[in-house]
Order: C-alpha cells, then sequence, then structure tokens
C-alpha cells in the first residue's frame, strides 16, 4: 500500500515560471471580463420578467433577444471556457511538479481573445441574435460561427498542452500514480474534447459554410442534435472545474481530508464515461426523434446523476473532517463551526447548498415525459440559474478569492465585502430561481420577452417580481466581487513569501498495485466513452443521415 | 478501494432512489400512456402548404369523438390561432413548422413540444374540463417571438 496521500506530485512548495503564471492570469481576467458583461445583460434579462425595461439605456442595445444572446454566449461560453483554460493549467502544472508549454497556453489564450472578438462583434452589431443555441434555419453573420469555432479551438489547445504535460510526466515517472488534481484535470478535459466533438461537426462543417453562402440549406433537428450531444456535456464541463475545487480546495479551507483517492477517481472517470450520451434528454420534445432512444438517453442521464451523490457524501464527509477537527460535535453543529469568515470556503459552501436544489430540479428535466411540463418555460433558467449561475460562478468566485492572490502576489482586499458578495448573491439566486420556477410551472416560457407578449396569467405577476428582484440582488453580489477583484489587483498589499495552491490532503491515498491502477488508463476509459457514444447516438445517426438540408436560412432579427 | 460502511449505505440509497424514480417514469409513459413526440416522418418546409394535411389548417371531427388538429407555426402566428374542440373527446395535434424552429406548449397540460422545420410533430390528447388555455410560442423565433401565442378553447 502506498503511504502517500498527496494529491500532488510534491507537496512542498513550487511555483510555476513567471512566464507561465502571466498567461494563465490573463486567462483568469479574461473570463472575469466576460462574465462582467454577462452579468448586466443578465441584470436585464431578470428585470424582463418583473416588466422592467432597462434594456433601453444600454448603449448599442437594439432589442432584448439581442442582449440575451450575449447574456448567455459571454457568461455559459466564454467565461468558463477562459476561467477552466486557466485554473486547470495551473492545477495540472502545480500536480505534476513541472511547467506546461507556455507558448502552448498563449496560443490558446490567442485563440479565446479572437475567438471572443469575432462573436462579439457579430452579436454587439446585431448580425446575430440567435441565442446562445443558434438553432438554425435562423442563420447568423460568419463571424459568430467562425468566434465560437475559435472558442471551442482554444480549449483543444489547452487539452493538448494538458496531455503533453501529463504525457511528459509519465516519462519522468514509470509506473507511478498521477498526482489526483492532474487526474481531475486532465479528465476533464478528455471528457470536453469527446464532447465538442458534436458543435465542432455542426459549426465548422454545417453552419459556417451555410453562413457564407457555400450551402444552401440546412437541417434543423441535426443541427440540434449535434449541439444537445455537445450541450449537455457542456454542462459537465462548466460543472467539473467547480468539483476539482470542491474535492480538492474546499477540504483544505474547511480543515478537513479528503477521504478517498480511488472514489474520487471513479467519480471522475463516470463523468468522462456519461456526460456525453445523454444529449437527447434536451430534445425529450423533439419529433424526428425516436421514443426509444429517448428513455435511453433518460436512464443514461440519472446515471450521471450518480457520481454527483457520490460527490455530496465525499464532499459533505470532508467537511465534516474538518468542522469535527475545529470542535465540532452533535449531527450538524460541525457544519457551523467551520470557518464562516473564510470567503473562498463561505461562497463554495453556499455554492453548494444551491446546487442541492439545482440537482433536484435538474433530475426532474431529466424525467422524460415530466420534462413536457417545465420544457422551455421559465423553470429551466430557475434550474440552471442554481447549477451554472451559482454552483459554479459562485465556485469559481471563490476560486478566485484565493487564486487572485496567488497570481498577483498579493493579499485580498476587501474580505468582509467578499463575505456580503457571496450572501447576497445566494440570497438573490434563490429568490430569482423561486420566481422564474413557478412561473414556469404556470407556463412563463423562457427566452421571450414577455413585458411586452399580448398574452399573460395573473400568476405572472408575482413570479416576475421575484425573478427581478432575485436577479437585482445577484447583480449586486456580483458588483461586490467585482470590486474586491478591482481593489486586490489594484490596491492588494504586495505578499514577498512565496503562496502555493490550497489543496487537501487524502485519508486514504492511491494504490500503487491492484485494480486501482488501471484507473489511470485514460485510454481505456476513452474507448469505454466511445463506445457508450456509439450506442446512444448510432441508431438515431443510422437511421437519419445523410439529413434533410431543406431549410433555407432566415434572419429575423 | 476500501468504502466506508456509512458511505456504501448512502450509495446504496443514491442508487435505490434513482431506480425507484426510473420504475415511476416508465410507469407512467407505459402503465399511464404518456408518451414523448415520437418520429412522425418528414416534411420539405417550404413546401408545407401544398401538403396534406397542411395545406387545410383546422379543426376536423375524422370520428365521432375524435379530432385532428392541424396548425401551423410560422413567425409569428398559429395558423389557426384560435381552436375549439369539445372536451373529453380524443384530439390528435398534427403540426409542423414553415420557416423556423417554434415551441407548441399548451399551457396548463403536457402537450409541450417543438415545431422544427422539416419534421411533423403529433401529440394526442383529451381534455376533461371546459376552459380555455393560451397556446405559447416557446422557443426563440426571431424578434417578433413575443407576440406568437394562440388559445385552445374547450367547449
Amino acid at each position: 500500500m502506498n503511504t502517500s496521500t498527496s494529491v500532488v506530485q510534491r507537496p512542498e512548495g513550487f511555483r510555476l515560471p513567471e512566464g507561465q503564471l502571466r498567461v494563465i492570469r490573463w486567462m483568469v481576467y479574461l473570463g472575469f471580463f466576460a462574465l462582467a458583461i454577462g452579468i448586466v445583460n443578465g441584470l436585464g434579462q431578470a428585470l424582463n420578467y418583473a416588466r422592467v425595461d432597462i434594456l433601453q439605456y444600454f448603449p448599442g442595445m437594439r432589442n432584448y433577444y439581442q442582449g440575451l444572446t450575449v447574456h448567455g454566449v459571454v457568461n455559459a461560453i466564454v467565461f468558463i471556457f477562459a476561467f477552466a483554460n486557466g485554473f486547470l493549467a495551473l492545477t495540472t502544472a502545480r500536480a505534476l511538479d513541472r511547467p506546461l508549454k507556455t507558448g502552448l497556453l498563449w496560443a490558446s489564450f490567442g485563440a479565446m481573445v479572437a475567438g471572443f472578438l469575432l462573436a462579439g462583434f457579430a452579436m454587439g452589431s446585431g448580425q446575430a441574435s440567435v441565442l446562445y443555441t443558434f438553432y438554425p434555419p435562423l442563420q447568423a453573420h460568419w463571424s459568430f460561427y467562425l468566434g465560437l469555432a475559435l472558442l471551442v479551438v482554444s480549449t483543444w489547445i489547452l487539452a493538448v498542452t494538458l496531455f503533453l504535460g501529463l504525457a511528459a510526466w509519465r516519462k519522468e515517472h514509470p509506473g507511478a500514480r498521477i498526482p489526483l488534481m492532474a487526474f481531475i484535470s486532465v479528465a476533464t478535459y478528455a471528457m470536453w474534447v469527446l464532447a465538442s466533438l458534436g458543435i465542432a461537426v455542426e459549426v465548422v462543417g454545417l453552419l459556417l459554410p451555410w453562413s457564407l453562402g457555400l450551402m444552401d440549406h440546412s437541417d434543423p433537428l441535426l443541427s440540434r442534435s449535434l449541439f444537445w450531444y455537445s450541450g449537455h456535456a457542456l454542462v459537465y464541463f462548466w460543472l467539473l472545474p467547480a468539483y476539482l475545487s470542491w474535492y480538492i480546495m474546499v477540504p483544505k479551507h474547511a480543515d478537513g481530508k479528503l477521504f478517498s483517492d480511488s472514489l474520487t477517481r471513479v467519480v471522475f472517470l463516470m463523468f468522462l464515461a456519461l456526460s456525453i450520451p445523454t444529449g437527447f434528454h434536451h430534445q425529450y420534445t423533439d419529433p424526428g426523434i425516436g421514443t426509444g432512444m429517448k428513455a435511453l438517453h433518460a436512464f443514461l442521464t440519472f446515471g450521471v446523476f450518480f457520481p454527483s451523490m457520490v460527490t455530496a457524501f465525499s464532499v459533505m464527509y470532508a467537511l465534516e473532517i474538518g468542522g469535527r477537527r475545529r470542535g465540532g460535535t452533535g449531527l450538524v453543529d460541525w457544519f457551523f463551526k467551520l470557518d464562516w469568515k473564510n470567503p473562498a470556503l463561505v461562497a463554495q459552501l453556499l455554492a453548494m447548498l444551491t446546487f442541492t436544489l439545482g440537482g433536484i430540479t435538474g433530475l426532474i428535466n431529466a424525467s422524460y415525459n415530466l420534462n413536457q411540463v417545465v420544457h422551455n418555460t421559465t423553470w429551466i433558467p430557475g434550474h440552471f440559474h442554481m447549477t451554472v449561475g451559482s454552483a459554479v460562478t459562485l465556485s469559481f468566485m471563490g476560486i478566485a478569492y484565493w487564486l487572485v492572490p496567488y497570481l498577483t502576489q498579493r493579499r485580498l482586499v476587501g474580505q468582509g465585502m467578499a463575505l456580503v458578495s457571496s450572501w447576497v448573491y445566494t440570497a438573490g439566486v434563490l429568490i430569482m430561481a423561486r420566481g422564474l420556477i413557478s412561473g414556469g410551472l404556470d407556463g412563463m416560457p423562457r427566452r421571450t420577452l414577455v413585458m411586452e407578449a399580448p398574452y399573460e396569467k395573473p400568476s405572472w405577476e408575482l413570479a416576475g417580481m421575484l425573478s427581478g428582484f432575485g436577479g437585482t440582488l445577484m447583480f449586486v453580489g456580483s458588483a461586490l466581487f467585482f470590486a474586491v477583484l478591482a481593489g486586490t489587483i489594484l490596491m492588494g498589499r504586495k505578499v514577498e513569501e512565496p503562496m502555493d495552491l490550497p489543496f487537501t490532503e487524502t485519508v486514504r491515498g492511491p494504490a500503487d498495485h491492484g485494480w486501482e491502477v488501471h484507473l489511470d488508463r485514460f485510454r481505456y476509459w476513452i474507448v469505454a466513452t466511445i463506445i457508450l457514444i456509439v450506442i446512444a447516438y448510432g441508431p438515431f445517426l443510422a437511421q437519419y443521415l445523410p439529413g434533410h438540408f431543406t431549410s433555407p436560412p432566415y434572419r429575423f432579427f | 478501494m476500501t468504502v466506508e460502511r456509512i458511505e456504501k449505505v448512502f450509495l446504496i440509497l443514491a442508487g435505490a432512489m434513482l431506480v425507484v424514480f426510473l420504475l415511476a417514469l416508465f410507469y407512467s409513459a407505459f402503465g399511464m400512456g404518456m408518451h414523448l413526440p415520437d418520429r412522425e416522418g418528414e416534411i420539405v418546409p417550404t413546401e408545407v402548404r401544398n401538403t396534406p394535411p397542411f395545406d387545410n389548417p383546422g379543426v376536423r371531427e375524422v370520428e365521432p369523438g375524435r379530432y385532428e388538429v392541424v396548425v401551423l407555426g410560422r413567425a409569428w402566428a398559429f395558423e389557426p390561432d384560435e381552436i375549439r374542440v369539445p372536451a373529453g373527446a380524443e384530439i390528435d395535434f398534427i403540426s409542423t413548422a414553415t420557416d423556423v424552429i417554434h415551441g407548441f406548449h399548451v399551457e396548463g397540460t403536457r402537450m409541450n413540444a417543438m415545431l422544427i422545420p422539416g419534421q411533423i410533430t403529433r401529440m394526442t390528447y383529451v381534455f376533461d374540463e371546459p376552459g380555455e388555455h393560451l397556446i405559447i410560442c416557446h422557443e426563440f423565433c426571431g424578434l417578433g417571438h413575443h407576440l406568437m401565442y394562440g388559445r385552445v378553447i374547450v367547449e
């Protein structure tokens, strides 16, 4: 039995070369810059349901749907991609105790900036108000599709960087177990590379040539299916960097320990295998896809819920170890003994609490015919603002409270403000979700300029007010977050002594022999994932291809 | 890998919960007949108005107690936008989109589906009670998306 209980190659100090830290810093900054733009638009969306029109005052904003497109693209894609790129490059390099290829990191950053500028131009000039799902036959300007493609390419370059780093480490450490923090990071990007193939084929193979006039027609159902092949896994690409923090950093903040190294690896391999073959649960109400395939995807979606249940257990257990070490006793007392003054911890504890509701509502969405009660109502944004909108975003904010000081060698400015920010944001998201969910159950449609619709129901009024009020609180919470961020970057006191990432130890470390060694053989698990994908999508594609390219383009915006 | 007893209990309970939920879902689908839209065949979107039954949208009684409702979704209206059907009858909604993707949600019911150009959407429903329901287009279909709605009046 291996006695090492570390999640990194060399627990004692290690610092990346300054050049590499710089590119990681820029990636993280780019992510939060995108978040800021998206959140301003988000406020406009939330207030729409309360029948307050502030979008008219936004410079250059032509209409609600343009703002909604910007909100979705920059928050759900640019923010998350840029942050994940920076954060997971850092965790991988730190865990492997060796720098990555700085040139590749800059290439990834460059592709991200170029993609952001191109898509930003298309959206900003009103030529791409097609929302972040960009379903054809609504046709955006070609620069929108090219921009999206570059954003995905940026994540691919980063993935290659991580894989090369891991390969080099393996050569230096033959037969050794991959440090857990690197394992999680690489598993996340391996999943995303496989997952993003759908969106890549759709955007580069179909929509880009179509928008350039090289193709006359699109196939809306085929495009939707390719989008959601990637689309549900995209949800996990949002979530897994937050899970990495919950497994590895949060136990450290809480003075606890992660219990099992092996169970953690199993969880992330389950996410690798099961994130992708579940996409039809976003298309339950689509015609043209057989109910048998939809039922299969329902079953697999329930499967991918399981590793999240394991996570709930493992992370809570790690927190409990910490709470009891800090003198907590009894069934729940330990929870209140945690360090509720540490903004990094508090943001993520609140993110987890919100995520329990996000997860449960997600299970309802996944529930086959029950989905028809909620599909495309405001229930759905109610649900996903409790997952990506808080479990992920609030966790990334919590991570920023140690990551930005680490990257800048400065002390955090405004610890109290950071704590207030998390509580206000959490209260906001719960109130907004309460409004959206109750409105959705009564048919209030999502993605709709409800305040100018000629129809309405009486119950939507309260639902809309709660959405608007909650959204405003979220905006205030994030404004406080950005104040802390700016204060730290501009005015934080310089720290001389070297800093390190916060990472936990495990109670039970990795085994160096036995079946658990095979957990590290990514190639087997990738083959297993591909087999599952073929089972889940093969029958549909076999029957549907070569597709029905009969829809001419429309530009109704 | 050692798994603690308390962990084992939690995982078994979590798995059991998911299995119970799945069984309930499959019962509601196959035991109670609440089905999702299935494959109903393709159509050329630009030829919809020349293709039966979409050349004649509206409500038809196909046999006593069974009605067929043909609805078109286009930017930005349903055709027809007022549908009158009797309570207690079996209603077969047959629908498609003529231009871009639209949504079709009869609020207060589980009649909730997408209208996708090139695909035919079919749903069957029985309205037990007289009353009025909004039909809402709940998928973004362009600048006038929020103007697109209709009514089902159950008599």
